[in-house]
């Protein structure tokens, strides 16, 4: 069975992917993974996660332009400066 | 080439990085698993010149220290099969292609470990170069592969300084001790010098143009020349080649590297090719039980 490996270098930090280990069972990934990840006391914990049990996302649909939720779907310079000008508070 | 592949080589080319189950370009992904496949080799069969010296060690902590060194370069070798086995072909597969000298490993490991100065030359200088190369493959356009180098490169630094610390505990002994470094340079600078390849453009080199590499093979060795040649000659060290100097604009010139060595070497022809070979296709077959136990339970 292949386990992926992610690794927390420090408690509090974020655990990222590191590497795969094959093992028959979660007893075996265990004493492998601390071999491979951990015997300098490298990282502060480890998850071990079959691979079959990772369930990934990466096909995002856009098709209805949802970029009124994201800072990229606003252009506020020309409403600025036309505001500003109305107001009479415009520089230069 | 057809469109998909144009527009991955494109994406690659700019920086990307893709995963395993991303889909590859065959073309790409055979030179990658070529490429991977030999440092995998190459970290397995590299801890047997260094291996012969753990029971001659002088102290206790240099056996401890080098013992320490092959569990490692052992442990790359596991990182790195696995990587080559999700992209489609089976470890077993990779050790029985090593052993039938199908597939291939580095020139440096080909060569005898004469004295302990061996030891230590190689560990400092064979590592320095080995991590230039390395280092490079941070940026590997094939994510997988890049990441488990953050941990290689990580250890090779002990291991270039574990070597250092060697050859300045030589560098500071006895004139025999010193003369034991210097002979091993001698023998180690050749095979240095052809480590990083011929002198391919960059451009013409398909492990660059993928992004498997982001390097090209002088770029390597111009780097290790002018990080390792000011420490190797502080020490006293004599490098044995006349023609080496560093020109005015930071180019090192060198003697032509001898590429038919490095190809009949490569090739195993090199003078401990075959012995080491022997040595893996013995353990291999003499710890399968190992195998079949654990991959069964």
């Amino acid at each position: 069975m292949i386990y992926e490996v992610f690794r927390q270098e420090r408690k509090g930090q974020a655990f990222a992917h590191a590497g795969s280990i094959v093992a028959p069972d979660a007893a075996f990934a265990d004493a492998w993974a601390r071999e491979q990840y951990g015997r300098r006391g490298e990282s502060a914990a480890l998850w071990l996660v079959p691979r079959a049990a990772i369930h990934e996302v990466s096909e995002w649909a856009d098709e209805f332009d949802l970029k009124y939720r994201r800072v990229d779907g606003y252009s506020i310079k020309a409403r600025l400066k036309e505001a500003r000008e109305r107001a009479g508070s415009a520089t230069a | 080439m057809d469109s998909r592949s144009e527009e991955f080589l494109t994406y690659v080319q700019g920086g990307g990085q893709v995963e395993a189950g991303d889909w590859l370009p065959d073309e790409y992904r055979q030179k990658l698993i070529k490429f991977v496949e030999m440092h995998g080799n190459s970290e397995l069969m590299g801890v047997l010149p260094e291996r012969e010296w753990i029971l001659k060690a002088p102290t206790l902590q240099r056996k401890l220290a080098l013992t320490a060194k092959v569990q490692d370069e052992v442990g790359h070798s596991q990182l790195i099969y696995r990587v080559v086995e999700d992209l489609g072909k089976p470890r077993e597969q990779c050790l029985a292609d090593l052993v039938s000298g199908k597939s291939k490993f580095h020139n440096v490991f080909h060569y005898p470990t004469k004295t302990w100065g061996d030891v230590g030359v190689i560990a400092w200088l064979v590592d320095a170069a080995a991590i230039i190369s390395q280092k490079a493959l941070l940026k590997c356009s094939y994510a997988p592969y890049a990441r488990i180098m953050k941990k290689i490169c990580w250890e090779e630094s002990f291991h270039i300084l574990h070597g250092r610390d060697v050859v300045l505990a030589m560098m500071t002994g006895t004139d025999a001790q010193r003369e034991l470094v210097q002979e091993a340079l001698v023998r180690w600078w050749p095979p240095l010098m052809q480590f990083h390849g011929n002198p391919i453009p960059r451009d013409e080199d398909p492990m660059y143009v993928w992004r498997i590499k982001s390097q090209g093979n002088e770029e390597a060795r111009q780097q290790f020349l002018e990080g390792y040649v000011p420490q190797i000659l502080e020490l006293g060290l004599e490098i044995p080649d006349p023609k080496l100097r560093r020109r005015d604009d930071g180019v090192w010139e060198y003697s032509e590297p001898d590429w038919e060595e490095l190809r009949s070497v490569v090739t195993g022809h090199g003078p401990r090719s075959q012995d080491r070979l022997e040595f893996r296709r013995r353990f291999l077959e003499q710890e399968k039980w190992v195998r079949d136990a654990v991959l069964a339970a």
